[in-house]
Formats: structure tokens, sequence, C-alpha cells
């Protein structure tokens, strides 16, 4: 997954890049196409942060009354970003996460307090995230299934934080994510990231198809 | 090994596994429905081709249940896109909403919320469908689509939800990588007093430990408390495991999960045999208390998340302006009766809606009888707005037209079982979750009320 060459900062959406075909991400494309071949990933990502506390459940991520819209539909999934985190209470989150007149967030990193996707088994949690431009989330811990999900798709990468950033952290502020390091550094601070661990071999090889496929799992295409 | 333990050694073609370990598991069921069986199967078509076949289409269960009594025309259309691929696969475990093989589903709206419009095959909601409809075994693995797939650990057996792209794996290959969940078990002595029931259980042990305390593991249910308890209870606890993120929650399967078991594969012609798991002497626990039931009170989960417990009769100057009965959880027949055992002969004083789990509680309730009156009777009599229209309603909030869904900052106590912000509709709304005793008993007051006063 480590960078082969690819640029070093990148400022843009990595998601927009794959698709222009400049970043075949090892993990980003299992949503999308599937490329075996090609290990190409930024090094690093720089963006302003969307703050969120502990215990942000699925429902707070993507309401249910969005859950008919089928992630495999590309209209819909589509639409499923526009909707990512509209349920947060708007007295505890004036900020909104994606601006009134606009489909995408500009927050492409999210941080997170304790158990974040708690909730119900929907991998539309992920999806809309990603789909709404949100590459990294950055929490204290998850709940299984969301993590999972987060993993099994591709859609974004669930990094886990050493230390509580969401005291010191606010929406806004910028922070670049170093995928070799495992670190994030924010308004001057560098802080650890706790490697992926077990599941890595998984994101490595781009989600659970992929591993699937080059373990022999399933057959190659 | 733990029960978890040994069943995943099995699974995966193993004599032994330990927690942490990473193992393929062979799939004995895998179930899902309207909200997430479209984008399975597109995950499914994306990456086996078009043209693919399911490894086993004995072994797919697809039971719409979420948003069917609805005008949302998306949700209409993914229960028809689940039609089509029973029929395209040949599966024969669909419970569709309509018995027109060829037909397409659309909600009648003139024909209202409250009488019933689905045909024969129609189950309701799936946890609650899926044992009785003859596919829970002991010892086996359940794959679903649902965070609350694990209601299926009241039989013995394996049970996990797992997101749209696992399952579209599994469609193909019957398998998932899965990692070996630590146990924590949970040794029930002693018996329920009188007004509580075995939500409270749940609720009291999801207090206790947080409602992240068990996540990546598995609870354990075990004890002379736990072989006393009903089929029914032990789901009603398994079902809310994930609400404290565990993995799965399993009781070990024992004489009367058989005779539900067989009773069930037996009326529906379902696979009979199974190789139950039994408990080993050697088990090794990540954490292991003993819990006395006889000393247990009605418990209460505040907002906004189920691990905000309190005792009900702490709470009596929370006003409500609704109650609400229905669901994987608490939507069963004895849920019902529980209930009607409170309000029978009484008037509810706020609003108050139930929504039975299937269409076979929907027969049951209208069938028994309490004191002569038919349950059904009994509680819309009490003043409960009864739908005969059996789904996941209001209990997931589902599209604005949901029956008895939170449209706007109202607070209700709820027998479901999850009060996260916006979950039963408006995000402005709050959640007070507990048993059919308590709310029964608050919707009789119109403030949280301790059952006991009633019974």
């Amino acid at each position: 997954m480590r960078a082969l060459g690819g640029p070093k900062t990148v400022n843009s959406s990595l998601k927009a890049r794959f698709r222009n075909g400049f970043v075949h991400g090892s993990f980003w494309f299992t949503g999308r196409n599937s490329c075996e071949k090609c290990r190409l990933m930024p090094a690093k990502l720089t963006s302003p942060v969307y703050v969120v506390s502990d215990n942000i459940d699925t429902d707070q991520i993507i309401p249910a009354q969005y859950l008919a819209l089928v992630p495999t539909i590309p209209e819909e999934y589509e639409k499923l970003g526009s909707y990512a985190m509209i349920g947060l209470p708007d007295d505890l989150y004036p900020t909104r996460f994606i601006s009134e007149e606009n489909t995408k967030t500009e927050y492409r990193i999210v941080i997170a307090g304790k158990n974040f996707g708690c909730g119900s088994s929907r991998e539309h949690a992920p999806i809309a995230l990603g789909a709404a431009g949100v590459d990294v989330v950055v929490a204290e811990s998850y709940a299984r299934i969301f993590f999972r999900n987060s993993v099994a798709t591709g859609e974004l990468y669930p990094y886990e934080s050493r230390e509580r950033l969401i005291d010191s952290v606010k929406t806004g502020d910028v922070a670049t994510v170093d995928f070799d390091a495992d670190t994030i550094e924010i308004n001057g601070q560098v802080h650890i990231l706790k490697p992926m661990g077990d599941v890595r071999p998984v994101i490595e090889a781009g989600g659970l198809f992929n591993y699937a496929r080059q373990t022999g799992m399933i057959e190659s295409r | 090994m733990t029960l978890t333990e040994k069943i995943l050694a099995r699974a995966s073609g193993r004599s032994r596994v330990e927690a942490g370990e990473n193992v393929w598991v062979n799939t004995d069921i895998l179930l899902t429905h309207d909200v997430c069986g479209p984008g399975s199967i597109g995950v499914f078509k994306r990456e086996f081709g078009n043209d693919a076949k399911v490894w086993d289409p004995k072994k797919i269960v697809i039971i719409p249940d979420h948003y069917i009594f609805t005008t949302d025309r998306l949700s209409n259309r993914n229960v028809d896109v689940l039609r089509e691929f029973a029929k395209e696969q040949d599966l024969p475990y669909f419970y569709d909403v309509i018995d027109d093989p060829h037909g397409h589903w659309t909600f009648d709206v003139e024909r209202g919320q409250v009488k019933r419009q689905y045909g024969k095959r129609y189950q309701g909601v799936c946890h609650t469908a899926l044992p009785r409809r003859g596919h829970a075994r002991p010892g086996e693995v359940l794959f679903g689509t649902d965070s609350h797939t694990c209601m299926a650990g009241a039989f013995g057996e394996f049970a996990t939800g797992i997101g749209n792209t696992d399952a579209g794996f599994i469609l193909g290959t019957g398998k998932l990588l899965m990692k070996v969940p630590e146990t924590m078990r949970f040794y029930l002595e002693g018996e329920l007093p009188k007004g509580v029931m075995a939500k409270d259980v749940i609720l009291n042990v999801i207090g206790d430990i947080g409602f992240d305390g068990a996540t990546y593991r598995a609870m354990q249910w075990e004890g002379p408390g736990a072989a006393a308890l009903d089929i029914d209870d032990r789901m009603t606890i398994a079902n809310m495991a994930i609400e404290a993120g565990a993995k799965n929650g399993i009781f070990p399967a024992d004489k009367k999960t058989f005779a539900y078991v067989d009773e069930r594969t037996r009326v529906n012609g379902t696979k009979a045999d199974y190789e139950p798991a039994e408990i080993d002497e050697d088990q090794k626990f990540f954490f292991d208390r003993v819990y006395d039931l006889s000393k247990l009170e009605p418990m209460v989960a505040m907002h906004p998340n189920p691990g905000n417990r309190a005792l009900a009769k702490t709470l009596e100057n929370v006003k409500l302006d609704r109650a609400y009965i229905g669901s994987c959880t608490g939507g069963k027949t004895s849920d019902f009766v529980a209930f009607a055992e409170i309000v029978r002969g009484k008037q509810v004083q706020i609003e108050t809606y139930g929504v039975p789990a299937t269409s076979e509680v929907v027969e049951e309730l209208k069938e028994t009888r309490m004191q002569g009156t038919p349950i059904w009777d009994v509680l819309v009599n009490a003043g409960v707005m009864m739908t005969e229209n059996a789904s996941c309603a209001a209990c997931l909030g589902g599209p604005q037209d949901t029956f008895g869904r939170l449209n706007s900052s109202l607070t209700c106590i709820s027998a479901t079982n999850r009060n996260f912000p916006g979950r039963m509709g408006s995000k402005s709304a709050k959640v007070y979750l507990a048993s059919p005793y308590t709310v029964a008993a608050s919707a009789l007051t119109g403030r949280v009320t301790d059952p006991r006063e009633f019974i």
C-alpha cells in the first residue's frame, strides 16, 4: 500500500483523482473498478478536518430514511453521499458537514471520539462518507461492523488514534495524514496513529474481493 | 473452547481456533432483506458477473421487512429487485410481500396503514421470522445483512451482522473471513421477579459494561438462570448483544431449543439435522460475571443510547408523548401478551402504537384470548393503535409515512432496541427503551412508570 512514486502531497480528492486515472489506489478502488497491478497511492493527504464526538452512530452518519438508496447504483451512490452526516443534531454541530449548496464535503478527514459508527450494520454509512468525499476517519475507537465495512468496501481508511484528539482539535483545522509514517499532523503537532494490524493485508489488497483473489480464495479475473 | 470458538472451528475445518485468529468460515445461512439485499445483489453481480449463480440457493433466506408499507418509490422498487433475483436464482426461501411472482409491489395508501396489505408468503421482521420458518439451527453459522442478526444466537448458533460487500462475497462463495472473538460470559442465576422481563436483564448488562463494552466480542449466556428463560426471552437478550457492540450473543442449546427447532424445521420442511455445540469444561473468557436475576428491577435506557441505564422507578418525572411496542426484540407474541396484562380494562393516556413483528404474531394475537377476549381486542380496547402490517416500522424511523414514526420532537418510550438520536425518526425526538411491561405501564400514566404498580 505504500507509495510507489506517487505524488507526495495530495490536496484534492483522492477518489476524484482516482476516477481521472491519476491514482490507482490499492485501497480506494474496490467501490468502482479494480486494478490488480497498479499499486500507486499518495503518501500524504492534507485537508480541513470535521470533528465529531463519541458514539456517533450510523443513524447520524446516514439516517434510516435514506437507506432505500442502493449504493451499487451510481446515481444513488452519489445521493447517499449528499446526505452524509445529516443526522447530526443541529445544535451540537452548527457547521454543516456538507454546505447548503453542495453535494460533497470539503472535509476529507473526519476526527472522531470513541465507538464511531455504532448501531446498525448498514454499509450505507461508510459509503455515504466515502461518496461525500471523505478519505480518512481518525477515531479513538470504532464499532465493529462499521470498521469492517470500511475495510471491505475500501470507501475510507479507518485509522485509530492513540490519543483523544477531539478535545484539542476543532472543525476547520487543517491536518495532514501521512500514510507511510502512520501519523496525523494538526496545528503543528504530530500524533501517532495505530497501525492497521490484522486487517492490513485486506486493505493492502484493496478490500475483501481483491484480498480473496490474491490469496486464491476466489478466481482472479 | 467457548461455544463461539467451537462453532467457528468446525465451520472453518479446524480442530481448534483461538480468539484473535482470522479464519475463513463456511456459511450455513445468509439472511438479507429489502434495505441491504439490493445492494448485496449489486455487489455480487459486479464482482462475479451478471450471469453468476449463487453458491447455494437453499442457504439464502430473503425476508423483506424494513420499508414495506410506504409510498416511497425506491422502497417499493427494492422489494421488486429481491423478487427478480429470487426468480433468476431460483431461491426457495424468499418471503415475498405479494403472491404474484410476476407482480410489482405498491403500497395502497387508500387502504390505509392498519388493514393487512400482504400476501400469503409475507412474514415481517426477518429476525423473528427466521427461526419461525425453520432457518435457525444450533451449531450453525448465520450471517445477515442486519446488525440484529445476532438474535439467532438464542438458538445456540453463531449469528452476526455484516455489510453488503461481505454479503455479496458470501452470495458467490459461501465463505467469509472472520476474526474469532474473545468471549465474555454472563452467568445467570435465580429467577426473574414479578414485573421484570428479559429486556431488563439485557438493559442492565449493557448499563454495566457500557454500550461499547463488548465490542468485537462474543457474549455467552449460561447458568441456571439462562436455562430457565424461555426461547422468546433468550431472543430478546441475544438480539441486543449488538447494543453492547458485540459480534454475537449465544445461549447453549438445550431441550427447549431442540423442541423449538425440531418443530419449526418439521412444519416448514427445512433442513432438520444439526450438530449443536456443547459447553466445554475448559473455556477461556475475557470477562466472567455472575448475575442474580432475582435482584433485578425494571430498567430503562434513557436517551441517547442503549447503555444510558436508570431504574424505571427513578424516572417518574419524565413526561412522555408516545409509547411504542414492536420490532424484532419487542414485537413477539409474548411481548404483546405482557403488554396486554398491564393495559387490560384500562385506557392508555398517550398515543400508543403497536406493530407486531410478523404476520404470524398478528394471527396469534387474534386467536389467543385473555379472559375470553382476543388479545388483539384487549389492546385495541385499551386505546392501542394496532396495525396488521407487520414490519420493522418506526423502530428505525424509515420513510416519512412509516406507521408510528416520530416525525417531530416527541418523547417516546419504546419496547425496541435502539435510541440513538434520530433512530425512530426526527433527530430532535427522545427515545427511552424499556420492557413491554414498563412501556405498557408508562402508556397508562403518560410518564415513565415502574410496572410493578400495575401487577
